[in-house]
């Protein structure tokens, strides 16, 4: 039996009087890869908010099972000021502190976990340059590995694919997928069509959450749930069509 | 003069101790400000003390502390309504930033007689500081210093990406306040030797001489420090020789020493 690492419950969040997710619920149970998608404004990044501790639910709770530091996180790709003055290591290792000054890692295994990591998505050449340096897939990069570089038991991921070029979402799905062997995965997508084979189940979130326990989902199961997307299909990159029931 | 002999006066031993201890304090909160983007936050913040000054004359205590208040109400009133959305942070700034002038103005036309001290207040005044001013300079000195060893990662993660240290269990709004009012109490301080309307250059000038050859917030700070002094010492001097107003001596010499960098930045490494 699978035990959950989170559980949200009746949970109800929003902004100054403006609820975006009423009622929401969900169990994250150990090694599920969850696909949350929805459209704008559907309250995907609130609810990774809430999950991360940055914003305060209006209502309900949220359970964790695992200790808040053994999550990882990276939130939407848009927020960072790319002229700030740090480098790719200290981005990097700022996903290994956790409340600094209390419990500091030690130095050597410090080193160790960062030298690995960032050989691990192909940073070790640019550590030490500043992140203005950077191309977008570069950043994007140092900002997955800042989200694992922990070993996080749950990895929360707010869109990693924007602003990437198809070669390292490719690559980013790839890792994905291996680290899926030791993490949970909770990622929020708008492209269902590039993550479906690599997720295991979907929520979709559209102010109330619907989840639903396969990694396939039809455009008339999307009405049922009030997820009003498109789907998109590519034909560049690995997919698998999704079934469509009878009309 | 020889410039050796300058070194005996009293009031030059004072101002090169003003210029060492204001070059430390500006070139870590400096550099904080810099690379956050507060620059125009810390231009509200510094007219906005201009009112604690006025207040002081037309009371009868020190313009100083009247400054102090009045930068630090303005730092947090910014941020506090920044944070919750009240009003758009550049009108807020923009507010700040008149109001306190104008309660300045008002205040100072208040009080009988003539305000004399007022000129040094507004383009500041290194050559007349006292040693009751050098042991609050030092003590900022010593205060920032010490924060920002001890915090210097945490002050780094919270600068570079809020919500992501947020969710590392580091207190980001306490240390958005605690910066806040260090920058405010900076500031105060450099007014004494830059004056309000001279203050945001040592506050940015050598920030973006050493940005022009490093992109590293530890590097930036320490050669920041180091410009700092190098250029007050210069104005200090030149100032001196020439019988100038030293803080926009001390200004001028940090433009040129902007410019010389530029020039030297594109005959070394090419364009840009």
């Amino acid at each position: 039996m699978k035990s959950p690492l989170v559980q949200i419950s009746n949970l109800d969040a929003g902004y100054q009087g403006n609820v975006v997710l009423s009622n929401v619920s969900l169990s994250v149970m150990e090694h599920d890869f969850i696909g949350i998608i929805g459209p704008n404004g559907g309250g995907k990044t609130t609810l990774l908010k809430i999950l991360m501790g940055i914003m305060k639910p209006l209502k309900g709770e949220v359970s964790y099972f695992i200790q808040r530091s053994e999550i990882g996180y990276l939130p939407q790709g848009n927020q960072v000021d790319a002229q700030f003055p740090i480098t790719v290591r200290e981005v990097v290792a700022s996903g290994l502190d956790y409340r600094i000054g209390l419990k500091r890692p030690s130095g050597g295994a410090h080193k160790k976990q960062l030298d690995s990591i960032l050989g691990k998505v192909g940073l070790e050449d640019l550590q030490t340059r500043s992140i203005g340096e950077l191309s977008g897939g570069e950043l994007q990069r140092t900002m997955v590995a800042r989200a694992i570089v922990s070993s996080p038991r749950l990895l929360v991921l707010d869109e990693p694919d924007t602003h990437v070029d198809n070669r390292f979402e490719l690559e980013l799905y790839g890792l994905l997928r291996e680290l899926n062997e030791s993490m949970t995965i909770l990622l929020v997508s708008h492209d269902i069509g590039t993550i479906s084979p690599y997720i295991k189940t979907i929520a979709c979130v559209n102010r109330d959450l619907h989840y639903h326990a396969s990694n396939e989902i039809s455009e008339e199961q999307l009405k049922v749930y009030n997820c009003p997307i498109e789907i998109i299909t590519h034909g560049t990159v690995p997919h698998r069509v999704m079934k469509t029931h009878n009309q | 003069m020889d410039i050796l002999e300058l070194f005996s006066y009293d009031f030059f031993m004072h101002a090169l101790l003003a210029a060492i201890l204001m070059s430390v304090t500006c070139g870590i909160i400096g550099t904080y400000i810099v690379s956050r983007r507060m620059v125009f936050i810390s231009g509200g913040i510094t007219h906005a003390s201009f009112g604690g000054v006025g207040l002081g004359y037309f009371l009868g205590f020190p313009p100083l502390a009247g400054a102090a208040v009045f930068a630090i109400i303005a730092a947090l009133a910014t941020e506090n309504l920044t944070r919750r959305k009240i009003l758009r942070n550049d009108s807020i700034i923009a507010i700040m930033w008149s109001l306190g002038m104008a309660m300045g103005i008002i205040f100072v036309y208040l009080t009988p007689g003539y305000a004399p001290n007022l000129m040094s207040f507004l383009f500041g005044s290194i050559i007349t500081v006292s040693a009751q001013d050098l042991w609050l300079m030092f003590a900022l000195a010593l205060v920032v210093s010490t924060f920002f060893a001890i915090f210097y990662r945490p002050i780094l993660y919270v600068s570079f990406d809020e919500q992501f240290a947020k969710s590392r269990g580091i207190p980001v709004m306490l240390f958005n306040y605690m910066l806040i009012i260090l920058v405010a109490l900076t500031i105060v301080m450099s007014i004494r030797i830059a004056g309000i309307i001279l203050v945001l250059s040592v506050l940015t000038i050598p920030q973006n001489i050493a940005n022009l050859f490093t992109n590293r917030f530890d590097k930036i700070l320490i050669a920041s420090v180091i410009l700092g002094f190098l250029a007050s010492f210069l104005g200090l001097i030149v100032s001196y020789y020439l019988n100038i107003p030293s803080g926009a001596t001390i200004i001028f010499t940090l433009v040129v020493i902007y410019l010389a960098a530029r020039v030297v930045k594109v005959v070394t490494f090419g364009s840009k």
